[in-house]
């Protein structure tokens, strides 16, 4: 069932990667606030809600998945409302869709959070929706006081008339501001200079609630008379179901239904994962109960056979041959055969899963004619076409809460989840809560892709790298993708524009697609985390071979401040020089060069994610073959920091996700069946594997925000790998990291 | 039927006592401020306090908590103005991301406090086992050094929570 073809794009990644025109329409802008003129009450738009005892409420229209948008993105509206901070209090809108004659189009802008957009995409808009409310209320003012506009300004909370030497509360203004016609223009920002919220060091508006235990996650969610549901789902990928016998599932107490729940045929795109059988009861556990009780057959699969061992053979085997090459500058055989030295490496990176700590869940009620949807998510309207094609309901009938996410890492990208709880509600007509275990989480994923990458380099006489290939044999993310013709299947792994393009001339990118049977999808900074540590490897495998120090090589790479045109996902250009920065800093902080105790090493990498700028640099010891981390420092270019203590959370927070998944994480595919199943076999780094001396900068760079939740992840891993070289001379050319050493 | 004392109020389970009290807690007594994450007692995002010890919920049937005491997160505080010194230091240094793994964080940390009231590193890295999938260990080992500290005043106040 193809449901990507619509307006609304799958998700937000692939359509801000798939061009800026129709990103362009994605954010319809200020009209929408126009709606606040016939709102009850003291209400300015949608995103801001005045009380007349001046309480502010924002509203917050984009999913919170911990990487800090509902403290962030109403900071730019308090910022601009004129208002204390302390006043505001922030209420989690649902998805806003209104149908148009071409579709659906968005109501309270452009929601769903990744590729690190949720700051960027919304930097603008925001502003704009606090200085227009700001604006409104200013002309309330004027106009009660029979003054004109200029005479008018606010303070925090107030618009004050200096002339008259009179102050008005804004909620003794609110509901003369919304009867007022909104303006045709922009209106005009604030200076950076003049910030007073944007940029300081906020807490989490939700804190006290998480700490608390009051905060609602989706697998919170309790409505009245509902069910609880679980789907025992094929172990063997792309099976289906033969039968099944449920007898003994039926006598389990609180086991109300069972019933077979069909997956998509082979190769069709993934409205949900798999093939299987739900069960529904009166509580989880009965459910859980239920489904161990049942006894099912499963049809032969095609993907019987799949294994990740022949996986790595035979993409092995594709780089002996020719792939498709999808970038060529310069002239790069010629290069490599003029070369005086040339350096050859492999690189292997794993499958990985996603494993957020909150199982995917999700509440769905099908009635007739209308359905409501609770869901942690990252893609609101991914889940309402999702639960559109499962039912058939018109869009607009299709109510989706937003619950606070426990972590998305983009694996709520995908809406999989959502048809499966719709799939259940329509066929027993019952409100129920569909609950994934651990187990269920690990084996039925969109996973990191895996692939082995083939890296080239030829240098001159002086070390000076003149030619570059990377060749990529992998299982490409767009599998399945509804309308991906082959030859796009690269888009997913290699970015072009990515480093060394237009650094080192003679550049060729080549590329070879596996067809394993795995399903695949986008996981935390997805091209990044692969291509980062491949790159910064073989950065540092060249000066070794070369003789250089891998430092002063990669200064030397990045070179000066400039901008270099970028079409890949994140920002229009590339400024290699702000690396060099953030490398520099790194490498002074953890004081590289000085002299180390015997068994310890230090590993630098820096690295550009979507429009960010990164650098790790760690120092290891390794005793017995037993790995340390010793000290990390971290630190990321994200241009205006504008919620400092989130960018300073995401940074350690990627630093962690990096290290954790490059020590011992990936999943191994055998008989067609995904091998790992829980934190035992899947292991999730605790806190013991990091140190105490771990600094976490942040370096400012003009007055433009990039996104920070995925860039302190790539350049994490690399580092590490690096240090370890440094440390033993052990180079590490596959993950995990626990298969050479002890972890 | 399983009757136990839990955030100081009686509750009692009249269901299949080999269900875990995890289950119980959240779908029964609707508190959902204890979270699922593995089921097999690896995550410890499901950790309350049996008779004051951190225990993983996940994997203790009900049969087994009978007249015992249990306290959530829910309870922990003596009011919503009198947070829990853990509470209270996971505030001060704004530990949570998406906060899931949180309240598991914050009741082994209470327990943990309870056996070494000065801790060091080695001690944290010992015996913290919880899961965050957010990495938000740097805090949370601030956060518990705070703790520890926060705890040692309000003990000298003769605050004895």
């Amino acid at each position: 069932m193809n449901v990507a073809n619509e307006t609304l794009a799958l998700n937000r990644r692939e359509f801000l990667i798939a061009g800026a025109t129709a990103a362009g329409g994605f954010l319809l802008g200020l009209p929408h606030i126009g709606s606040a003129k016939d709102a009850d009450g003291g209400k300015i738009g949608f995103f801001v809600q005045i009380e007349p005892d001046g309480k502010i409420i924002i509203g917050s229209n984009q999913p919170e998945i911990g990487q800090g948008v509902r403290t962030a993105l109403p900071m730019l509206v308090a910022e601009e409302l004129d208002v204390d901070w302390s006043q505001v209090s922030i209420r989690q809108m649902p998805l806003g869709i209104v149908k148009v004659d071409e579709g659906y189009t968005w109501k309270y802008g452009g929601q769903g959070v990744g590729g690190s957009t949720g700051l960027t995409s919304n930097w603008d808009y925001m502003r704009e929706v606090g200085a227009t409310a700001r604006g409104q209320l200013i002309k309330a003012a004027a106009q009660r006081l029979n003054v004109d506009e200029s005479d008018c300004s606010t303070r925090p909370g107030v618009v004050v008339c200096e002339s008259l030497n009179i102050e008005i509360p804004y909620g003794d203004l609110a509901s003369d501001a919304a009867a007022l016609p909104l303006p045709e223009e922009s209106p005009p920002l604030k200076s950076i200079d003049d910030y007073r919220i944007v940029g300081t060091r906020l807490k989490t508006i939700d804190a006290r609630d998480i700490v608390t235990g009051k905060t609602k996650y989706g697998v919170d969610t309790v409505q009245p008379d509902m069910r609880y549901a679980v789907i025992a789902r094929a172990p063997v990928l792309n099976a289906t179901v033969k039968g099944f016998d449920d007898t003994k599932a039926r006598k389990v107490s609180g086991v109300l239904d069972v019933f077979e729940i069909k997956g998509p045929a082979m190769g069709e795109p993934y409205l949900i994962l798999a093939s299987g059988v739900a069960v529904v009861a009166t509580s989880t556990w009965a459910a859980m109960q239920g489904r161990d009780a049942l006894s099912i057959e499963w049809h032969d699969s095609p993907s019987a056979s799949d294994s990740t061992d022949a996986f790595w053979e035979e993409n092995e085997a594709m780089l002996d041959g020719e792939g498709q090459v999808v970038l060529d500058d310069g002239d790069f055989p010629a290069a490599m055969a003029a070369a005086d030295k040339t350096v050859t490496r492999r690189y292997r990176v794993p499958f990985v899963n996603h494993a957020p700590l909150e199982p995917q869940n999700c509440y769905a009620y099908v009635q007739e004619d209308k359905c409501h949807i609770i869901a942690p998510t990252q893609s609101p309207s991914g889940a309402s076409r999702s639960a559109h094609a499962v039912t058939g309901i018109a869009r607009e009938n299709i109510h989706v809460d937003m619950t606070r996410v426990g972590g998305g890492f983009g694996r709520r990208l995908t809406t999989d989840y959502v048809a499966e709880a719709a799939m259940i509600s329509k066929h027993t007509g019952w409100p129920i809560k569909l609950m994934w275990s651990r187990e269920d989480d690990v084996k039925n994923d969109f996973y990191r892709p895996a692939g082995v990458h083939e890296m080239q380099a030829g240098l001159d006489s002086a070390g000076k790298v003149t030619a570059w290939t990377q060749r990529l044999a992998s299982a490409s993310k767009y599998y399945r993708r509804p309308n991906m013709p082959d030859e796009n299947l690269f888009g997913a792994e290699l970015y072009i524009d990515d480093f060394p393009r237009r650094i080192v001339e003679n550049l060729r990118l080549e590329y070879f697609n596996h067809k394993i049977g795995l399903p695949r999808g986008s996981w935390r900074a997805p091209a990044h985390t692969a291509n980062a540590w491949v790159i910064q490897s073989f950065i540092d495998e060249i000066a070794h071979e070369s003789g250089q120090d891998p430092l002063a090589l990669r200064l030397e790479l990045y070179g000066e401040e400039r901008e270099l045109e970028y079409t890949n996902h994140g920002a229009p250009t590339f400024n290699p020089g702000r690396l060099a920065r953030l490398a520099k800093f790194v490498a002074e902080r953890i004081g590289y060069g000085k002299e180390l105790p015997d068994g310890h090493g230090i590993g630098i990498a820096s690295h550009f994610t979507f429009g960010g700028y990164c650098a790790h640099a760690i120092e290891v010891s390794v005793t017995d073959g037993r790995l340390s981390i010793e000290r990390i420092v971290a630190a990321i270019d994200c241009g205006l920091a504008v919620h400092p203590n989130a960018v300073e959370a995401q940074l350690q927070g990627g630093t962690i996700d990096g290290i954790s998944t490059a020590l011992g994480l990936q999943i191994t595919v055998k008989d067609g069946q995904v091998q790992q199943s829980n934190f035992h076999d899947y292991p999730l780094a605790r806190i013991a594997r990091f140190p105490e001396r771990f600094e976490a900068h942040i370096l400012p760079y003009n007055d433009t925000p990039t996104g920070v939740g995925e860039m302190g992840l790539p350049t994490a891993a690399p580092a590490l790998t690096n240090a370890i070289f440094n440390a033993t001379g052990l180079r590490i050319r596959s993950l995990p990291i626990s298969e050479h050493l002890q972890v | 039927m399983t009757a136990f004392r839990i955030n100081d109020k009686p509750f009692s389970f009249d269901g299949d006592d080999s269900t875990p009290l995890l289950w119980v807690i959240r779908d029964e007594l609707n508190m959902t401020g204890t979270k699922y994450g593995c089921g097999i007692g690896q995550c410890g995002a499901c950790t309350v306090h049996i008779n004051g010890k951190a225990q993983r919920s996940c994997i203790t049937p009900v049969a087994a908590v009978a007249d015992q005491t249990i306290t959530t997160i829910e309870g922990l505080a003596k009011s919503d103005d009198d947070l829990h010194p853990v509470q209270r230091a996971w505030l001060e240094f704004d530990v949570p991301q998406c906060g899931y793994c949180q309240a598991g964080q914050i009741m082994a940390t209470v327990d943990f406090l309870k056996r070494f009231p000065n801790p060091s590193d080695d001690d944290i890295d010992s015996n913290m086992t919880n899961i965050c999938r957010c990495g938000t260990y740097a805090r949370i080992r601030k956060a518990i050094h705070r703790a520890a500290e926060l705890s040692r005043q309000a003990s000298e106040t003769g605050d004895s929570q």
